[in-house]
């Protein structure tokens, strides 16, 4: 620590926002997929999507302390409205990803002016309640999301016209994969930037905040609307890589999946939900194949163990580890 | 129209039947140094929430300068330049010294909500943020966590972010509380540093410290003014020595 405090002001935060040799080995081993399990390219974008559902959580919950248990509400917008465009005749993928950002970003913005005003449990509850409300007019406006049937007849035109979606996923992986990393780096910006610290602010000490002169409410809407959007970006992918969508989109299992994923794998670091989502999709796959009854009982342990022994999620375990051997990750 | 810097008229609240502040009075001229003293549950405190917007006052009305800042939210007088520091240390645990003041620096120059651009790119803020902790002695600890500073040094970062908003009237609730003594000489410097562009009003318990930087006394009793004079004067009122002194010496 006091060697640090020679480095001059701009220098330490430098150091501390640049690029790390860590980051390069964990996106050049998202392509491993390709070449080592060609046959879980379908998992592996499904896991793609999971990441980017999980990272829009963590500019909440992990940047700003906002709890949420009711986020796929703008995950669920987001796929219908990448549905919709598609089934009524658009189904170009970019601006699908567009129209889901658009429309999942205004809800998130209503429904902002309703969560800055609660914190802690009271948040749980509405949080709950607005997903709750959204799952129960989707399902009663059947004539347009095709209510318990699900929506059909989307139909996902080829990226830049040239890249068909296959059967074994290529293409869904890719695509899904270039979205996360591009979305990746805007949060990993955002984190480091004035507004950045400014969440950290408001986690850190909410109710000092507005004594150093901060809009917190204000910031928080602003946060709050951006992770809206990007749920919404995840959920346009699933639907354009399946070409369905259900309800099941809008559930509070869903929602209540992305925090376990999240706080497996670390809150407030970007990767935590990353790792989270590898670590929690593949266990899913691999505990069902074993058993279709029963894997929640592994999945329940496995929480129970990772909250236990690793307060921080599993990037906190390994950053501990490597602290202690001395390596800078 | 109104000569004070900061000035509260007719302040009433209460909880229940408790009152906190009955019709209190204040006028404090630029470039004062007031202090607000008073026994426990005097209303100095609270006073301070009411003045910074923390607590709504049931009746009267708060100027700074001549604006009538009564219905302003807490974060809006800042921006006007009314600032508080607390009594019990009110940090951000895990952000560095730098961090915190930075932070602020970046609200008062209205840049922290930008989010498409790194922070690296705001040297000036953060050259103004350490300027700020090297005059108040933090600037070897700057890129510590807030949490591992020692107290003292906690203290000092509460006056380093309320310097960072540029404040016109500060508003310090117990400075010094809770210093040890061999930590006490740089919050002591800090204080009597300040800018005298900068009115201020300290509620303090220490009566070598309110000797010392205060220029007037204001005594509260049970949410009332009961006096204000030099020190001088409050020393020697009789009033003011039996709700006041006698009580402490008793105490």
């Amino acid at each position: 620590m006091s060697t640090q405090a020679i480095v001059g002001p701009h220098a330490a935060l430098q150091a501390q926002i640049r690029w790390r040799w860590s980051e390069t080995v964990f996106w050049l081993a998202t392509l491993l997929p390709f070449v080592l399990t060609p046959n879980y390219l379908v998992l592996a974008s499904q896991i793609a999507i999971a990441a980017l559902f999980v990272l829009s959580l963590d500019l909440i919950l992990g940047f700003c302390g906002i709890i949420s248990l009711g986020h796929a509400a703008y995950f669920g917008v987001g796929a219908y409205a990448a549905g919709l465009a598609s089934k009524w005749g658009w189904g170009e993928p970019l601006s699908g990803l567009l129209i889901a950002a658009v429309a999942a970003g205004i809800f998130g913005y209503l429904t902002s002016f309703i969560i800055v005003r609660f914190r802690h449990l009271a948040l749980i509850m509405i949080t709950l309640g607005i997903g709750l409300v959204l799952q129960e007019a989707a399902n009663s406006a059947s004539w347009l999301t095709g209510g318990f049937d699900g929506l059909q007849g989307i139909h996902t035109w080829p990226i830049f016209g040239k890249f068909r979606f296959d059967l074994y996923g290529y293409t869904a992986y890719g695509y899904a994969l270039a979205v996360l990393f591009v979305i990746f780096l805007v949060a990993r910006r955002l984190m480091h930037s004035p507004f950045g610290l400014a969440l950290r602010g408001i986690r850190e000490n909410g109710q000092r905040m507005p004594a150093i002169g901060a809009p917190t409410h204000a910031h928080i809407r602003t946060i709050y609307t951006i992770a809206a959007l990007i749920a919404g970006i995840a959920g346009a992918l699933l639907s354009q890589t399946t070409e369905t969508v259900s309800l099941e989109v809008l559930g509070f299992q869903r929602s209540a999946d992305v925090v376990v994923m999240l706080i497996l794998g670390g809150t407030g670091r970007l990767y935590g939900g990353l790792i989270g989502a590898v670590v929690y999709m593949v266990a899913r796959d691999q505990l069902s194949g074993l058993n279709p009854q029963f894997w929640y009982f592994w999945i329940g342990l496995l929480l129970i163990a990772v909250v236990m022994i690793l307060p921080n999620g599993i990037l906190g375990g390994l950053a501990l580890l490597a602290r202690k051997a001395g390596v800078k990750p | 129209m109104n000569d004070c810097a900061l000035a509260a008229r007719g302040l009433n609240k209460s909880f229940g039947s408790l009152v906190v502040a009955a019709d209190v009075e204040l006028n404090l001229p630029p470039g004062v140094r007031y202090a607000l003293i008073g026994p426990n549950g005097a209303g100095k405190t609270t006073l301070i929430n009411l003045m910074t917007g923390m607590l709504r006052p049931d009746a009267g009305r708060i100027f700074l300068g001549d604006d009538d800042i009564t219905a302003l939210a807490p974060e809006k007088r800042v921006r006007l330049g009314l600032v508080r520091t607390f009594q019990i240390n009110s940090l951000f645990p895990h952000l560095t010294a730098l961090e915190s003041v930075t932070l602020a620096v970046c609200e008062r120059r209205r840049v922290a909500q930008v989010w498409w651009r790194q922070l690296t790119a705001y040297r000036q803020e953060m050259d103004e943020a350490y300027d700020i902790l090297a005059s108040l002695t933090l600037a070897p600890v700057c890129h510590r966590v807030t949490r591992e500073l020692a107290y003292g040094q906690q203290r000092l970062l509460e006056i380093a972010l309320a310097l960072a908003t540029r404040p016109k009237v500060l508003l310090l609730d117990e400075p010094a509380a809770g210093v040890p003594r061999e930590e006490s000489k740089e919050l002591l410097a800090a204080l009597a540093g300040l800018s005298r562009d900068i009115t201020v009003l300290f509620i303090e318990h220490d009566m070598d410290l309110v000797f010392r930087f205060a220029s007037r006394v204001i005594v509260m009793v049970g949410g009332r003014v009961l006096v204000e004079g030099t020190p001088r004067e409050i020393a020697s009122d009789p009033r003011v020595r039996a709700v006041y002194l006698g009580k402490a010496r008793d105490g």
